[in-house]
């Protein structure tokens, strides 16, 4: 069904992410004058405010069009993954340029990370509201309705229909759930067994980092502390990833559970699912998700009539900032603030949300989770490995035949999951996202598993035709423009490694500046704050050891080489002076 | 019974500290220089310039955010972490507009002086030409931001020693910037006063009193006498002078 | 040290002359230095283009597209540049106009400024074009040196010349040098 009709509103929760929402789509922008206003409603400083618009790429400063398209710039989902480049396509169509608003103020245009619908096919954001672009016939459709001002409602409904494909149900997603069996189990036989159930399932984070799942609720039960809280991160913003996307339409119910139980062992009453904004069409489903537990008696007060538990949860979508999905990072943007990661320790087990012991999980995690409670921890740990029990399940898109959601035990290997979705040809395979780990032909027997390759569950693949360095300078700019900016390490050297990838791609770099993009690799994944900049040059240091001639067929052998065009610097100058002899020349 | 004092080891030499106190605390209380810009004691560390990276086996922390615990063995002053230091310190150069023999701050600045310290003699990277807003809008205080360095120095003495919020860090990667707490986001509208430590404390030329700047001729400032580590190890808050109060 | 006399080019770009002024402030030193060294290209022979040399010495940044002419033509001769200064270094004050676009710029000069009679920007062939922004040496050629300050003092320069003239590696003590 076409998301826009429903309208989705925030009017549920005041949070400042939402009010300012509400701003941008009635006005376009966030005018001097609102970001006063909320300030005075809100009693908040307005630095505070002015800061949060700036942070958050869906908020602008500048009016956007009255359509306002945001391309996703993913290898998988994004305007170059067909053979067509959309954005320019689209650009030259609507007559703007990336990046800016139409003089009539009709259509705006520009890029944005990865949008999550890496299996459907080129994606942009209407006004916040997905859609597959799939090729160059829908988009001059596109162009159409945007030229007679069609209000998207009466857009064709099949352009906004995501359509989830799971080709292989594994543990979790195989089983029927039935919603308070967790909750139930978890009651008959009290907090101490329901947590020594999750602890002995050696259960793990999905998330990414893979901490003991027990092990962080226990910490958080111990903690001292006026209140608790439980937090679901569905902030999925690793390129590639979509999972928790598919899980939050189809699995909502188990991830609630999977929540609730958290609450009960470490006492919290309220928790939050921090929703990515890309995510924003899923609010209703979740809404109602949350209104039928309630209703029956699963959430709110007084959990399956029991007296002392009492649970709720709020839902805060987030504004378009991949570090959100760090989890000290998430907790600022809950707060109200930028999402700007603490320093750690203290970590959110012990000062978490309003500095209070929080517990911070993926949505597969408490998905998990909430099986185990009903199952059993040996139903859990005799999938898997030793050291990585149970389940993982991958998001798998790029050069195959069946793109999808995939759910493996872990242990399995890279090889036999490119067999599963019908890739062949492959020349590389990029394992947990551009963060994560770039594998050529010689590692395809390694395995999926913290212990070897760990992984959110990003899998993207690429074949033997693409070009890898366009790859990695794709995920160079994700990282630069994903940079919070707060330590200087990644906020400058994100940027520089973007530039540097930029000469070798254009042909100009010369071998000390491959040394010099090394060094610099090295320094802002050693020396960086938090695990954006600490995995922001894997991509990169990992495609010149494994793909060396990616790079060296690219370089030229000059000793030293400009680090600008000096021809495209005269340009200027020739065009105030109307010159263009020789002399109004410079050979790069 | 006597408790001896626990203890940390920085390249070697035995310090002593308090529980609770960071490895930062800790070298400048025993006068060891671990190079900083966005520390300031008496201030809540922020750990954003990562000037101060030291490395403990094998990993490394920022020395002013991670406490100190007792047998640490740390390094500090090594080839490797220095080269990584100046690196950091050419970033901050070029990713604003420096050009120190125009800028007031020159001889008195951190940034100037941190790179003097570590032998920088060029900028290494290319620039970045950023352009960035200026606010000459108050009285007696100046802000360019295009010498701002995100240190967050101003925006925590405000908070912290000044009782008020003036300032505050605004957008992200490259484009993060400093912005006034006022409704028209100019100096003029905040609350600022000339006595107020957040006028005083920025280590670059990016808050400048105005019509000081020559008071002191160039070749006779701070940093034309004394290094930065000799400065850096006998710094604490001012006392507030003047008879401004709040 | 040898008999024969090392060769050193020297010239000034987008910069005041600041720099070869403060190197001739080694007064009576000059001519020490004169035993060992001969003039190439300089402000200081009146000689139009760079032979080949052992050390060239350049002041200012770039400009303009003769300027890159210029720099280029060290570059291929000399065995070893040296950027002389700030403005050789990062830009230094000249690179105060990269704040504004260079259309600006030549508006307020040449045609919005006060006093501007007969407003026209000149556009003669015999102009150097002006590049968008100004840029340090080292955004176009590789630059084995740095000589920081604005300018140098004669006996920065001297602690820079006296070890190249011997073959050696010069070593900038922390804390003699200076960017103002
Ligand atoms: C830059 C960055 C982005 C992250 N994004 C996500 C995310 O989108 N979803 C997620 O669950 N964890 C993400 N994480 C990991 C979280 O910080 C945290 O470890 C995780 O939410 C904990 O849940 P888990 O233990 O269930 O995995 C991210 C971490 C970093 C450093
Ligand atoms: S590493 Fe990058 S994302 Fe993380 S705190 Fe530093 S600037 Fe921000
Ligand atoms: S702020 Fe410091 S480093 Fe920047 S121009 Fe001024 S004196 Fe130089
Ligand atoms: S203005 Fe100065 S004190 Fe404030 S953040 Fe910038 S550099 Fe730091």
């Amino acid at each position: 069904m076409n998301p826009c009709i429903q309208a989705p509103t925030n009017s549920a929760s005041p949070h400042l992410l939402h009010i300012l929402y509400a701003l941008q789509q009635q006005y376009r922008h966030i005018s001097a004058e609102s970001i006063n206003q909320v300030a005075a409603s809100l009693d908040l400083p307005v630095s505070q405010v002015a800061a949060v618009v700036e942070f958050y790429a869906f908020f602008s400063r500048e009016p956007c069009g009255r359509y306002h398209l945001l391309l996703s710039n993913c290898t998988s989902c994004g305007y170059l993954a067909g053979d067509t480049n959309l954005l320019l396509a689209l650009s030259q169509r609507m007559g703007v340029n990336p990046g800016k608003t139409r003089a009539d103020g009709l259509v705006s245009l520009g890029e944005t990370s990865c949008i999550g619908l890496c299996d459907q096919g080129a994606a942009l954001l209407v006004n916040s509201v997905p859609l597959v672009a799939r090729d160059l016939d829908r988009v001059e459709q596109m162009a159409q309705l945007i030229t007679t001002e069609t209000p998207l409602a009466h857009w064709p409904d099949e352009w906004f229909c995501i359509q989830n494909r799971i080709p292989k149900p594994g543990l979790l997603l195989q089983h029927r759930w039935d919603a308070g069996a967790g909750l139930r189990a978890a009651l008959l036989c009290g907090v101490t067994e329901t947590l020594a159930r999750i602890q002995q399932s050696g259960l793990r984070g999905r998330g990414g980092a893979g901490f003991n799942t027990g092990t962080k609720w226990q910490s958080c039960l111990a903690a001292p502390g006026a209140a608790h809280y439980v937090i679901c991160n569905a902030d999925e913003g690793e390129p590639g990833t979509f999972k928790d996307r598919v899980l939050l339409q189809h699995h909502a119910d188990t991830m609630v559970e999977g929540m609730t139980l958290c609450a009960f062992v470490i006492g919290a009453e309220k928790g939050f699912v921090y929703l990515r904004g890309e995510y924003r069409y899923l609010l209703p489903h979740l809404q109602a998700v949350l209104a039928q537990r309630r209703q029956s008696g699963l959430l709110g007060a007084c959990i399956l009539g029991q007296r002392e538990f009492n649970f709720d949860i709020e839902l805060v979508v987030g504004a378009g900032a991949y570090i959100c999905g760090e989890e000290s990072a998430l907790i600022e943007s809950l707060e109200g603030k930028p999402g700007i990661p603490r320093v750690r320790p203290p970590f959110p087990v012990t000062q978490g949300y309003l500095g209070q012991p929080t517990v911070v999980n993926n949505v597969e995690t408490f998905i998990a989770a909430a099986h185990i409670a009903c199952r059993g921890s040996a139903w859990f740990a005799a999938v898997g490995t030793a050291a990585s029990t149970g389940s993982k399940i991958l998001s798998i898109s790029g050069d195959c035949q069946s793109p999808g959601i995939y759910e493996y035990p872990f242990g399995v290997c890279v090889q036999q999951v490119l067999d599963d979705c019908g890739a062949d040809q492959v020349q590389a395979v990029q394992v947990g996202g551009p963060s994560g780990t770039l594998l050529g032909k010689d590692a395809f027997n390694r395995a999926l598993g913290f212990e070897d390759l760990s992984t959110g569950g990003s899998f993207l693949i690429f074949g033997q035709q693409r070009d890898l360095l366009t790859v990695n300078r794709n995920f160079a700019r994700f990282f630069a423009h994903e940079s919070c900016g707060f330590c200087t390490p990644c906020r400058v050297g994100t940027q520089l490694l973007k530039n540097g990838l930029d000469k070798i791609i254009e042909g100009n770099a010369t071998p000390a500046d491959v040394d010099e993009i090394t060094r610099l690799g090295l320094l802002v994944n050693h020396r960086s704050h938090c695990g954006l900049g600490q995995t922001a040059a894997n991509h990169l240091l990992q495609g010149l050891a494994h793909f060396p001639a990616a790079v060296t067929q690219r370089l030229t052998q000059a000793d030293f080489t400009p680090q600008f065009d000096l021809d495209a610097a005269l340009e200027a100058a020739r065009q105030i002076t109307q010159r263009d002899d020789a002399d109004a020349h410079l050979d790069n | 019974m006597q408790k001896t004092n626990p203890t940390i080891h920085v390249d070697g030499q035995e310090i002593p500290f308090k529980v609770g106190q960071t490895i930062m605390d800790a070298a400048l209380a025993a006068k060891v220089y671990i190079p900083h810009l966005c520390h300031y004691p008496g201030l809540t560390p922020h750990g954003n310039c990562k000037l101060c990276m030291v490395d403990i086996g094998n990993k490394n922390v920022t020395a002013c955010t991670t406490a100190a615990v007792a047998g640490q063995q740390i390094r500090n002053n090594t080839e490797t972490l220095n080269a990584a230091r100046k690196t950091v310190t050419q970033m901050l150069f070029i990713e604003g507009d420096h050009i120190c023999p125009s800028c007031e701050k020159t001889g008195n600045c951190k940034l100037q002086a941190m790179a003097y310290y570590l032998g920088m003699l060029d900028n290494h990277f290319p620039q970045f030409y950023p352009r960035r807003e200026m606010d000459a809008s108050h009285a007696t205080i100046l802000l360019d931001r295009s010498r701002c360095i995100l240190c967050d120095l101003c925006v925590r003495a405000s908070r912290e020693v000044d009782g008020k919020n003036v300032f505050a860090i605004a957008g992200r990667s490259t484009n993060a910037h400093l912005i006034v707490n006022s409704p028209s986001g100019k100096l003029g509208d905040s609350n600022i006063q000339t006595d107020d430590l957040a006028a005083h404390i920025c280590p670059v030329g990016a808050i400048l009193i105005k019509e000081q700047g020559y008071d002191v001729p160039i070749g006779q400032r701070i940093y034309d006498q004394q290094t930065i580590r000799d400065v850096g190890l006998n710094e604490a808050i001012p006392e507030k002078q003047g008879n401004h109060h709040d | 040290m040898t008999d024969a006399k090392i060769s050193i080019a020297t010239t000034s770009l987008a910069g005041c002359f600041g720099c070869h002024m403060s190197f001739l402030d080694m007064d009576e030193r000059l001519v020490t230095l004169l035993e060992h060294v001969e003039f190439n290209r300089s402000p200081l022979t009146d000689i139009k283009h760079c032979g080949p040399c052992d050390i060239g010495l350049v002041e200012g940044g770039l400009c303009n597209a003769e300027n890159v002419q210029v720099l280029r033509e060290f570059r291929a001769n000399c065995k070893i540049l040296v950027a002389v200064g700030a403005c050789a270094i990062n830009g230094g004050v000249p690179a105060m106009r990269n704040y504004f676009d260079l259309h600006e710029c030549l508006e307020e000069v040449y045609l919005n400024g006060i006093g501007v009679n007969n407003p026209q920007i000149p556009n003669d062939v015999e102009l150097p074009l002006l590049l968008d922004k100004v840029r340090p040496l080292s955004d176009v050629v590789r630059v084995d040196y740095y000589l920081p300050g604005c300018p140098p003092s004669a006996d920065d320069f001297l602690q820079l010349l006296g070890p190249l003239l011997e073959g050696k590696q010069p070593i900038f003590p922390r804390n003699t040098f200076h960017y103002d």
